[in-house]
């Protein structure tokens, strides 16, 4: 039997607000522990909270950038759990109306194939402390740093039909964040992380399989391989002649493998109620209005402008409108060389890419500012330099030297554009190589590109490769 | 001096009668000698006191002094009081030091008031007789075999025993007017979101609010003026500029619209209690009143909707005490569940666990249609009746309560019988609305409570009312027997 697979992915994605959502403390990642927990935070009898107004911003933000309705009124709700790192006894979230709802995201599935990704919603929430079992001998460790920390929930209808898709998704939903500038992204330390609704049904049936909930999903590799997994295990099990039960699994990044959650976990009922001790948040349209204001060019408009403007490819365009970051980049780097857009985005894309993967760097961390990248490629485009000795003058530019004009002036890089001065080398080659001549006139075309070599060779790389070639033609063919 | 007002007060410490060190000391010698009996407080904090005593001594020589500066107050104990043990009246927290000062707390500080204890209390302020303190009962000063009412009882009998002649309270569905009303004292519960619940350890959050007791109406205005305020820490409380409460106490009353709801004089009305109503109600004739027959016709839905809301809000409140970084904490636990299991078994009183299993399960899955969102239904209704009653009038009154004080453990194995004694008062908080009670005379010889609802932050004509009638009459002057 064909099995479908289908996804729907919760993405947790950690608002880069300064303060927490329902109090003042600090939000600063990494201090030590309980050090950024007020009272508020520390759900101390007699405290109440109070919404930070950047939250809602920037959730509005979201809902703009999805196409989404952002709720003129929205209800924070109490979830209630028992757990040592929850304070109060419940999380504060949102349930039944949620501030923003019913938007969706384009993904490129491949080169040529664009699929739409519903977003069913998307609601602020805090988040919990953490439990801490290393290190406390038989017991376990509260760190409620994190505890109020805002979180906005996004959640997608099950539109995805692979892992590829599911990641392509997460990583459109990651970068969109960024370029709003509502989270930095920031993986590692949790501010993006994502759970899988994933269920697999027989090609061409219309109902929905059973789904398991996979949790804990904090990178881009952890997904695809939590997926696959999954996928996987359902299809042996219902091939096995069994079923699939519905339930919520934790992906073992060790193992790479997700197993279920002790039922103990999971079997809660939350007894949802609208918080009294918060208003509910009415957004009047003159807010939204404002906000939109504040909007960044967002990445599908810019991928079409890229493409417009300078001439790239789909595929180009996509990969320098990634980030905003690379975007701007990019566009720095045009500007500096004079409005090359094919060139610099070769060169973003190829150097400085390659250079930064190896070193590991980020764009922003990248030793060769924008405008020195194109100040190179200004000395390509006006001949100065050929596209080989810039290579060369790129990795002294990386190594820490100032400017390309510096590393040509101080190497003596400048190419050689003098006909004479060619000619006279040609004719020094072509002198020294009676064999290679002989060989040329009998029709060995080929060894066209040793004299090529030769000439190159005795400039040390400077001489002007298109004049070397039409020279070089015109004066064996004389000689 | 233990049976001088507020206003009386304020004037012999301006006046150089006495300093507030005198007057402060006074009161805790008084307290030490009578409260072992009334039980009315649970901590009595006389060196902060007379610390705070000195400082308002002192501002009172620079001629910075207001109203309140000097004046002995009790505090409920459900509000944080730094440094201070905050029980809430429950074994759960007996070991709490609040780090941090309640807004309430914090402005009555700012006032120089001067707190000589923490007072007694129901169990997380749930009780109508003060039975469920884990500090044990406390006595109505007018018969010790009674109960004072609750929950803020111990604030009502320090206040009717002449401890202090003010105190703060909270009313969730009746906490503050029906321990007025068994005292004979003055009690004041604003409207919801005029006095902010940062640092009042919460009941049911969207109908508890604070306010005060005194003896007089005058007092219990100064006292609303510097407990009132915008608070930002508090989501609900009304961003409203706070009245001058004493400017409007001597306005007539000719005209004054009162409405009798029919539905506040029913069955289960104690007749005693309802001819002592009936005079008080002939008084107001007197100051040109005019009294009306309404109806508040949802009424009878009042203390159902109570029950599920406030058990419901109570039991998502009350998760904070976990045993795990506060309070109560059960020994050598075996593992986390038995950690909460017997944290929570063993700091909790039984009346808290009732409301806390009743709201767990109203708000659970497949009945929070049933009950919560019915309950929310039925509490837009009781709010609408009074809205329409006061396109009409300008006054509601009625009694505060069904009855006098009954008698210790009368009514503590009946929940009930025992939620029933806040029939006239719970749809008032449902409401949203502020509501007083004020001494209206006796029944069998134990105070009556003559309750006053006013219309959203009509605090002020409140109060109005509540002084003219007692500018004619003496009820609230009367001293309980070995109180003199």
């Amino acid at each position: 039997m064909k099995w479908e697979t289908v996804i729907g992915l919760e993405i947790h994605a950690q608002l880069a607000t300064r303060s927490k959502i329902f109090s003042g403390a600090s939000t600063r990642y990494g201090a030590e522990p309980n050090t950024q927990a007020c009272a508020v935070d520390l759900g101390l009898p007699g405290v109440l909270p109070v919404l930070n107004a950047e939250v809602v911003r920037m959730a509005v933000k979201f809902g703009l950038a999805t196409h989404s309705t952002v709720a003129p009124r929205s209800i924070f709700a109490r979830k209630n759990y028992f757990y040592p790192d929850l304070p109060k006894g419940y999380q504060i979230s949102q349930y039944e109306l949620p501030i923003v709802h019913d938007g969706y995201l384009d993904i490129e599935v491949d080169e040529d194939t664009v699929k739409r990704i519903g977003i069913t919603r998307a609601h602020l929430e805090e988040d919990a402390g953490k439990s801490l079992h290393e290190d406390f001998h038989g017991m376990t460790g509260i760190d409620l740093n994190r505890a109020g920390t805002p979180l906005l929930e996004i959640v997608s209808e099950p539109d995805m039909r692979s892992a590829r898709e599911a990641v392509a998704y997460m990583k459109k939903i990651h970068s969109l964040v960024r370029y709003l500038g509502i989270c930095d992204g920031n993986m590692q330390e949790g501010s993006f992380r994502c759970d899988a609704n994933v269920s697999v049904r027989p090609q061409g049936q219309a109902a929905l399989g059973t789904r398991a909930e996979l949790k804990n999903i904090n990178s881009f590799r952890f997904v695809e391989q939590a997926i696959n997994y999954e996928v996987e295990r359902q299809i042996a099990v219902l091939e096995g002649g069994g079923t699939v039960i519905q339930e919520t699994r934790l992906f073992d990044a060790d193992r790479h493998e997700t197993r279920p959650m002790r039922s103990k976990e999971e079997a809660n009922d939350y007894r949802y109620f609208p918080d009294p001790d918060l208003l509910p948040v009415e957004i009047e349209p003159a807010f939204i209005d404002a906000v939109r204001q504040t909007l960044p060019e967002l990445p599908e408009v810019k991928k079409q402008r890229f493409m417009e403007d300078y001439g790239l490819s789909v595929y180009d365009a996509g990969v320098l409108t990634a980030t905003r970051e690379l975007g701007d980049y990019f566009e720095t780097v045009v500007e500096a060389c004079g409005g090359q857009g094919k060139l610099a985005a070769n060169w973003v894309m190829g150097d400085l890419s390659g250079a930064l993967n190896k070193a590991g760097l980020e764009i922003g961390a990248s030793p060769v500012s924008a405008d020195v990248l194109g100040g190179l490629l200004r000395r390509i485009e006006d001949g100065t330099i050929s596209g080989k000795i810039a290579k060369q003058v790129f990795e002294a530019l990386w190594a820490g030297a100032g400017s390309a004009d510096e590393v040509i002036e101080s190497q003596g890089l400048k190419q050689i554009s003098d006909s004479s001065a060619i000619e006279g080398i040609i004719r020094d080659v072509l002198a020294n190589s009676p064999k290679q001549v002989e060989q040329y006139r009998n029709g060995q075309e080929k060894v066209f590109g040793y004299f090529v070599g030769q000439v190159m060779k005795a400039t040390q790389g400077k001489a002007n490769p298109k004049q070397v070639n039409e020279l070089l033609k015109k004066m064996i063919n004389d000689a | 001096m233990h049976h001088k007002t507020l206003v009386e007060l304020g004037a012999g410490l301006r006046q150089g009668e006495y300093s507030s060190e005198e007057l402060t000391r006074a009161c805790l010698d008084r307290a030490a000698v009578l409260d072992p009996q009334l039980n009315s407080i649970i901590t009595l904090t006389g060196e902060q006191a007379l610390q705070a005593a000195r400082d308002a001594d002192a501002r009172i020589r620079s001629g910075e002094a207001g109203p309140l500066t000097g004046i002995p107050y009790a505090h409920k104990d459900i509000f944080c009081t730094k440094g201070v043990r905050t029980s809430c009246g429950s074994r759960m927290l007996d070991n709490f030091i609040a780090p941090y000062d309640a807004t309430v707390t914090r402005q009555l500080n700012a006032a120089g008031a001067v707190m000589i204890g923490k007072t007694n209390m129901d169990e997380f302020a749930m009780g109508s007789s003060n039975e469920t303190s884990f500090y044990g009962p406390v006595s109505n000063p007018w018969d010790s075999e009674t109960v004072p009412g609750g929950s803020s009882g111990g604030s009502a009998a320090a206040v009717a025993a002449r401890l202090v002649p003010v105190s703060t309270g909270t009313d969730t569905g009746g906490s503050i007017r029906q321990p007025a009303a068994l005292c004979g004292i003055t009690g004041l519960k604003p409207t919801y979101g005029r006095v902010s619940r940062y640092g009042m350890i919460a009941f049911a959050s969207s109908l508890d609010q604070a306010g005060p007791f005194a003896r007089t109406a005058e007092d219990a205005a100064l006292m609303l003026g510097a407990m009132a305020g915008f608070d930002p820490r508090d989501s609900t409380s009304v961003e409203r500029t706070v009245e001058d409460y004493t400017g409007g106490l001597g306005d007539s009353l000719e005209g004054l619209k009162i409405g009798l709801p029919n539905e506040f004089f029913g069955e289960g009305l104690d007749s005693t209690v309802a001819a002592a109503v009936e005079a008080a109600l002939d008084e107001y004739r007197k100051l040109g009143a005019i009294i009306t027959e309404i109806s508040l016709p949802n009424s009878q839905l009042a203390v159902p909707t109570y029950y599920v809301v406030a058990p419901a809000e109570c039991s998502s409140n009350l998760s904070r005490f976990d045993g795990v970084r506060f309070g109560y904490r059960a020994t050598d636990p075996a593992d986390l569940e038995d950690l909460y299991k017997r944290s929570r078994g063993e700091g909790f009183g039984a009346e808290v666990k009732r409301r806390i299993m009743i709201g767990t399960y109203a708000l659970s899955a497949g009945y929070y249609d049933a009950y919560y969102l019915k309950a929310q239904q039925a509490r837009r209704l009781i709010r609408e009746d009074f809205i329409r009653a006061f396109e009409q009038v300008d006054v509601i009154m009625g009694p505060t309560s069904p009855s006098v004080a009954f008698r210790l453990g009368e009514k503590s194995n009946n929940p009930v019988t025992m939620y029933l004694s806040d029939i006239y008062t719970i749809a008032v908080n449902l409401a949203g609305l502020p509501g007083m009670s004020i001494p209206a005379g006796f029944a069998t010889d134990m105070p009556v409570g003559l309750q006053l609802i006013g219309n959203y932050f009509e605090e002020a004509r409140l109060l109005n009312a509540a002084h003219r009638y007692q500018q004619v009459t003496d009820w609230h002057e009367r001293i309980p027997p070995g109180y003199e």
